[in-house]
């Protein structure tokens, strides 16, 4: 498991409007990669190009690669459905399944695999439970519903469902933006925690975050409002909050950015 | 002088309100009074003018709307502290009230209209009002039972609501999900048309061209379920029966529910319909996962309104049923003809000569009411009794859109 992304010359519409332009990057296998920028830079755009979630919304579209190992994910022939079952996603606002118990909600995943079978699934979701740092805390009633949980504990079972297929890549969408700080530092132990098994990749506002959880590190900017987002730099965390490349990057961290 | 678009009251021409409203306005600029009593002035002269001009003027929705928009127009940017508006706040909010106590009213007049003449005949009644099947009002000894036409009403509305809500929940979301935007907008109209063609031509439409076009289905479903009565065929080729009647009730209720499931599917928080897409679920998967779940207690709710509207519709059924003749034996098959409370009713509306008839028809009027009654509470209930633990986020499709857009 955990794969390397390779990304190269990815330009990202919507409809007419270019949204992400000229992204290469690799993201290498069991690594935790941030990226950092300002609101509407594009870095959640092109998180989704990942798992090819942006088609969610009708009239985008990419051009340029994506490859997964030695996998072109945009290939003709490729279904999205598909990389999604291998790239898993966490989202901004945690959303478990409302009417479901928190047990079918890790389930559900493999249920959408096929994986009929009870001792099975009862395995997978104590140990995906356990790899989210739930299971202490909900052991004990696993057949209530999911959203009766705290946020944070909410967000956790979110990445237990997304752990329990054992995906390839965990891409995680400013994951902690709605929730406090104990929670938010439960969230960045398991991060550490999730590295040793998957390839992360997180979309982040805060910088002291990407600077604790990340190894490399990935500044995005737009020239201007209007403009497609761009990859200004990405290097290191440690020397990208020490000593960036571009001065763009510099501003940004220091909170100079205009 | 009305104007259509409510500016002025209907009966008083735009000439005389300025006439009346510039010289007040003059005379009060050139005052050396401070703004206060200025503006109370004028708003009190203003109500005693608008309550003058009360009596003659319909009290429509415009005609309060043209009092709000005269008021502003008269204080006109002179004193735009002052407390605006506080004229049509009283109309308005007394408008209000007085509409919400007229509806309670409206109802607990039809109730005690109903139970003041309904009682009289069932004390009368000489065999039992709630199992009886007889039909037999008026006369020495009054005979009459609902029991048929209750199992009429409520087996034809059910099998209506079983064909109809399936279906409405199918293009529901064929819209809502699968269909390409040009094709989604016109296939919603042409449902929503359904619920404009008039109750009347669904009755002549469904007995002389339906009707026939279904005896197949009714000859095929008796030869394969006639071992139950339920499904048993009587002799004869009638197309008048409870069953034809159902399926015009379902496409008669299908533009309501089809239109509440659709606006509910709709709302599904794009969070959970991502939640499950990220999961690398199919678009039916999705929709089994994240939609479903979330309109479940609206689909049901939306099935109880339509259940309600086939319960009371009366022009159509009464076109299609066939009455059957009142020596043969009481038939339970919906392949048979029968009548409805409301099909009932109307086809016995020209005997209503005296007061015991009339009571025993008013009396299977008011169980019509209390089931339909009955059935819009149990979907309010299970619309107030929605997820549990969740307050729902009520966020449109285009909104979630656009955030993922701009992140």
């Amino acid at each position: 498991m955990a794969k390397r992304i390779e990304v190269s010359g990815l330009n990202v519409y919507y409809g007419d409007f270019k949204a992400v332009e000229d992204v290469s990057m690799t993201v290498e296998p069991r690594s935790v990669t941030a990226f950092i920028g300002p609101s509407g830079c594009g870095k959640s755009t092109f998180l989704r190009t990942l798992n090819r979630m942006h088609e969610v919304i009708p009239g985008a579209r990419v051009e340029g690669k994506v490859m997964l190992d030695q996998q072109d994910l945009y290939a003709t022939g490729i279904d999205p459905v598909a990389v999604r079952r291998v790239v898993g996603m966490v989202f901004q606002r945690p959303n478990p399944f409302p009417t479901m118990s928190i047990f079918d909600n890790v389930a559900s995943g493999l249920k959408l695999n096929g994986v009929k079978d009870r001792k099975k699934l009862t395995e997978v979701v104590e140990s995906s439970l356990k790899g989210a740092n739930l299971w202490n805390e909900v052991k004990d009633r696993l057949d209530k519903p999911g959203a009766g949980l705290s946020g944070g504990q909410q967000q956790r079972l979110c990445i237990a469902r997304a752990i329990a297929v054992e995906p390839e890549v965990i891409l995680m969408d400013e994951p902690c933006s709605a929730l406090d700080p104990i929670s938010t530092l439960a969230i960045e132990d398991l991060i550490e925690k999730l590295k040793d098994r998957f390839t992360v990749v997180i979309v982040t506002h805060n910088m002291q975050q990407a600077a604790r959880v990340s190894d490399q590190t990935a500044f995005f900017n737009l020239a201007a409002t209007g403009k497609p987002g761009r990859l200004i730099e990405m290097a290191p965390t440690k020397q990208i909050f020490s000593n960036p490349a571009e001065k763009a990057t510099e501003d940004y961290i220091t909170g100079r950015f205009g | 002088m009305s104007s259509p678009d409510g500016t002025a009251p209907p009966d008083r021409p735009d000439g005389t309100a300025a006439e009346e409203a510039e010289p007040k306005i003059e005379d009060l600029v050139h005052e050396d009074a401070g703004p206060t009593p200025q503006f109370g002035g004028l708003a009190a002269e203003h109500a005693d003018h608008d309550a003058a001009q009360q009596p003659a003027e319909v009290m429509t929705e415009s005609g309060v709307e043209a009092a709000g928009t005269t008021t502003a127009t008269e204080t006109g940017g002179k004193l735009e502290l002052g407390p605006v508006g506080h004229l049509g706040d009283r109309l308005f909010g007394g408008l209000a009230r007085g509409s919400g106590g007229l509806v309670v009213l409206i109802v607990a007049f039809v109730g005690i209209f109903l139970l003041a003449l309904a009682i009289p005949a069932l004390i009368d009644d000489k065999s039992n009002f709630l199992f009886s099947r007889i039909w037999e009002p008026g006369g020495d000894q009054p005979r009459f039972g609902i029991a048929a036409l209750f199992y009429t009403t409520v087996i034809s509305s059910i099998i209506a609501m079983l064909i109809a809500v399936p279906i409405a929940i199918g293009v529901a979301l064929f819209v809502t999900y699968y269909a390409p935007k040009r094709l989604a907008a016109p296939v919603a109209h042409a449902v929503d048309l359904l619920a404009a063609v008039p109750s009347i031509i669904y009755g002549l439409w469904g007995i002389l061209f339906f009707a026939p076009i279904l005896r197949p289905v009714i000859n095929g479903l008796s030869t394969a379920l006639g071992w139950i009565p339920l499904f048993e065929k009587p002799p004869g080729d009638n197309v008048g029966v409870v069953f034809t009647a159902s399926v015009v009730l379902a496409i008669m209720i299908l533009p309501v529910v089809t239109a509440i499931s659709r606006e509910i599917f709709a709302q599904t928080p794009i969070t959970h319909r991502e939640g499950a897409l990220a999961l690398g679920a199919t678009r039916w998967e999705m929709i089994r996962l994240s939609v479903l779940p979330y309109g479940r207690s609206g689909v049901v709710s939306a099935s109880m309104l339509g259940l309600g509207r086939a319960l009371g519709e009366t022009v159509a059924v009464l076109i299609i049923l066939s009455v059957p003749n009142g020596n043969d034996p009481w038939n339970s098959s919906i392949f048979a003809g029968g009548e409805t409370f409301a099909s009932k009713i109307a086809n016995n509306a020209a005997e209503f000569d005296s007061p015991e008839k009339t009571g025993a028809y008013i009396a299977a009027g008011l169980v019509l009411f209390v089931v339909t009654f009955l059935v819009n509470s149990a979907a309010r209930i299970i619309v107030d009794r929605s997820t549990p633990g969740t307050k729902r986020p009520r966020r449109n499709r285009r909104a979630g859109a656009a955030e993922g857009a701009s992140a």
